[in-house]
């Protein structure tokens, strides 16, 4: 009688890379939520300011924005600058959070890693989660602030249908992030070179991002360029939603979820093979 | 028939030497052209045997080198070996820390690993958060935790601090409760690295107990590595000898522990110049060889032991004192015996090699033990020779079951015993 053998387990050095991994992340979800509120409650223990120390930060990236922007005379389309700047920066940092965190989750988890196996996507998955508090809350300066304005009547509100598609932005926003950041990780655990340029080059793509409304540059071989940047017609969506202020433009967000997948795609592919033997190497 | 819950096929790992960074981007440009090609990884080939005393030629080395086992559900099975002998290699292959090189890995149930305790823990958490994402860690589910909380803080004993953050526990604290929570994990196989080397000694005794009760009561599968070879005779049935990655010996942790203390060096005839010794070198006499006159492989219990030592002498010397020691492998001294037992004043005439023999009976239980010997003339300095050799006392044979054995003590004392 030859039956066959019931493992539930097989441990190889060529298994191929699978969706099994993610039924893997689903059975250790109670993981996943333990890490985002391991990472909320440990941010703000021993603070006396607590959570208020994000309004600090956007505030002034805001108002060095609006300083430039009066300095340079530029557009911001007749929306009132603050308000300009304060959702992209707002929705820029969601992205930059969950890009740099999840792009040092080898190099800052090694030890961990080392010592016991879980689904290593729970990591990174737990940082695009967590940065939502972040988020929201800066989101909700930039409602106080909106409300502000409004009263003093120095802006008007424009909502538009779009409004409706703030979580799908949210989650392209993390898809981003989330897939670069998985690619860099994999990367850097061989060849660390990578992850100096990482910190600077979010700091430069922010400034490319931000500074201008797209639909104020003129020059057509210049708003390509611009537009190969996914995080503009999201920034641009935002905008939109509540000052209408541009033509939304569906083509330019699909172009985004197209990059979405196609960085979720490698990155989980490089991260899969990644997992499996960087304690040997880092 | 016994059913297998871990089946492990041709395992190796292969790790690369020195600097990794330098050269890896051409091997591993190198590597996926083979893999291209369909061909077989060219670093693969190369790697010796681990063995870290001489400098290998290969960048790479085999931690592991095809190992083969089976392990049964239920059974407790110890790792021993020395250090480097790729004991925590196994552990992280089997723990999928890393994967293996070559080979495969079949597992039959629920595992988890505790290479070390408390991983994850965070200084800020509190007792209470910790306990819930170490568990999760470990992969229980929160309803699981939620189940054993109480259980587990009792455990540990700190019923008083547990919503208190644990950078503020002291260390005792710290690792009981770490140990608490993953001693009332609910799975079916549990690999531990010497994680049972924390805490107090009644807080040993304690997890060791819980671990016992794990294999016994709950029929649970536990893979044990440790150094300390009497927990390791404690707690497992059986065990496997690995030596420069390599499987030498599986079977009876009895067995397997005498292989691995006493090596290959059980020889009747043990030539005593080259060893180390311990104190200035005497200028009167050397000793030179040990021969033992009973079997030095079939020692028993209550059995007489005789040997002789060979000592050379360049002098006329007097009060000459040659003894023996004995230390179990915990290094504890057990016996001293010495000449001035029956020859008060041992006087050499001349030069020549000389021998003196000794009958005794050791009276210790079987297992392993050093065996040491030194001596020493007057207003001379004391010639000490520390492991000789180990040898390994065999139970003595009688008809007794396996049930009625005496268990535990170092002294084996015979009694008489009247019912009235």
């Amino acid at each position: 009688m030859t039956k066959e053998e019931k493992w539930t387990n097989i441990i190889q050095s060529n298994t191929a890379v699978s969706v099994n991994s993610l039924k893997d992340v689903w059975q250790y979800r109670d993981l996943l939520w333990m890490f985002v509120k391991r990472d909320i409650v440990t941010n703000y223990k021993q603070t006396i300011l607590g959570p208020l120390w994000f309004f600090i930060q956007p505030a002034m990236t805001t108002a060095l924005f609006v300083f430039i922007n009066r300095a340079a005379n530029t557009s911001t389309n007749g929306v009132h600058p603050i308000l300009f700047f304060l959702i992209g920066v707002t929705a820029w940092n969601y992205f930059a959070e969950c890009l740099t965190k999840t792009s040092t989750t080898f190099k800052d988890n090694a030890y961990i890693f080392g010592k016991v196996y879980f689904p290593r996507l729970i990591l990174p998955l737990s940082v695009v989660f967590s940065s939502l508090i972040k988020f929201f809350i800066q989101f909700f300066l930039f409602l106080i602030t909106l409300l502000v304005l409004l009263w003093m009547g120095k802006t008007t509100l424009h909502l538009q249908p779009t409004i409706l598609l703030f979580p799908l932005l949210i989650i392209i926003m993390a898809g981003l992030g989330l897939g670069a950041g998985m690619i860099i990780t994999s990367l850097t655990t061989k060849y660390r070179d990578l992850a100096l340029l990482v910190q600077f080059g979010v700091q430069l793509l922010m400034y490319g991002t931000l500074a201008i409304p797209l639909s104020s540059i003129k020059n057509e071989w210049m708003q390509q360029i611009l537009l190969s940047n996914p995080m503009i017609p999201i920034i641009e969506t935002f905008r939109q939603a509540f000052f209408n202020d541009s033509a939304f433009n569906i083509n330019h967000l699909l172009y985004s979820v197209t990059i979405m997948v196609f960085l979720l795609l490698i990155g989980f592919y490089s991260f899969s093979k990644t997992e499996k033997t960087f304690t040997d190497t880092i | 028939m016994a059913e297998t819950i871990i089946k492990v096929e041709n395992l190796s790992k292969q790790y690369r030497l020195g600097e990794i960074g330098t050269g890896s981007l051409s091997h591993d440009l190198n590597r996926w052209w083979h893999k291209v090609r369909g061909k077989e990884d060219p670093y693969l080939k190369l790697g010796e045997t681990n063995d870290r005393t001489t400098k290998g030629n290969s960048e790479y080395v085999w931690a592991l080198r095809d190992i083969n086992f089976e392990i049964n559900r239920g059974e407790v099975w110890g790792v021993v070996g020395k250090n480097g002998a790729g004991k925590s290699t196994l552990l992280k292959l089997l723990s999928r820390i890393t994967t293996p090189s070559t080979g495969i890995i079949k597992i039959n149930g629920k595992m988890a690993s505790l290479l070390e305790v408390g991983t994850g823990f965070h200084g800020e958490l509190t007792g209470r958060e910790n306990i819930f994402l170490n568990g999760a860690i470990l992969g229980m589910k929160r309803k699981e935790i939620a189940s054993k909380l109480d259980e587990i803080v009792a455990f540990a004993g700190v019923e008083k601090y547990i919503d208190t953050p644990v950078k503020r526990y002291s260390s005792g604290m710290y690792v009981r409760l770490a140990f608490a929570v993953a001693a009332h994990l609910d799975t079916d196989i549990l690999i531990l690295d010497e994680v049972l080397a924390v805490g107090d000694a009644s807080f040993q005794r304690k997890c060791l107990g819980k671990m016992n009760d794990a294999a016994t009561n709950q029929g649970k599968t536990v893979l044990f590595v440790s150094h300390n070879l009497s927990q390791v005779q404690g707690l497992c049935k059986k065990g496997m000898l690995l030596e420069n990655g390599q499987l030498k010996l599986t079977g009876d942790i009895n067995r397997v522990v005498s292989e691995y203390v006493l090596g290959n060096q059980q020889a009747s005839h043990i030539d005593i110049t080259q060893l180390p010794r311990v104190g200035p070198k005497s200028m009167d006499f050397f000793i030179r060889k040990l021969n033992f006159i009973t079997d030095a492989t079939n020692i028993t219990e209550n059995e007489p032991i005789e040997f002789e030592i060979e000592f050379e002498c360049f002098n006329a010397i007097k009060e000459l004192v040659i003894g023996f020691s004995i230390r179990d492998t915990m290094d504890t001294k057990l016996i001293e015996c010495r000449t001035t037992s029956n020859i008060p004043n041992l006087n050499i005439e001349k030069p020549g090699i000389y021998t003196v023999s000794v009958v005794t009976k050791l009276n210790i239980t079987a297992g392993v033990y050093v065996l040491n010997v030194g001596a020493r003339c007057l207003n001379g300095p004391l010639e000490y020779i520390p492991s000789v050799t180990n040898i390994e006392i065999l139970p003595c044979n009688n008809e007794l079951e396996e049930w009625n054995k005496p268990s535990a003590g170092i002294v084996n004392t015979p009694s008489q015993w009247t019912l009235k």
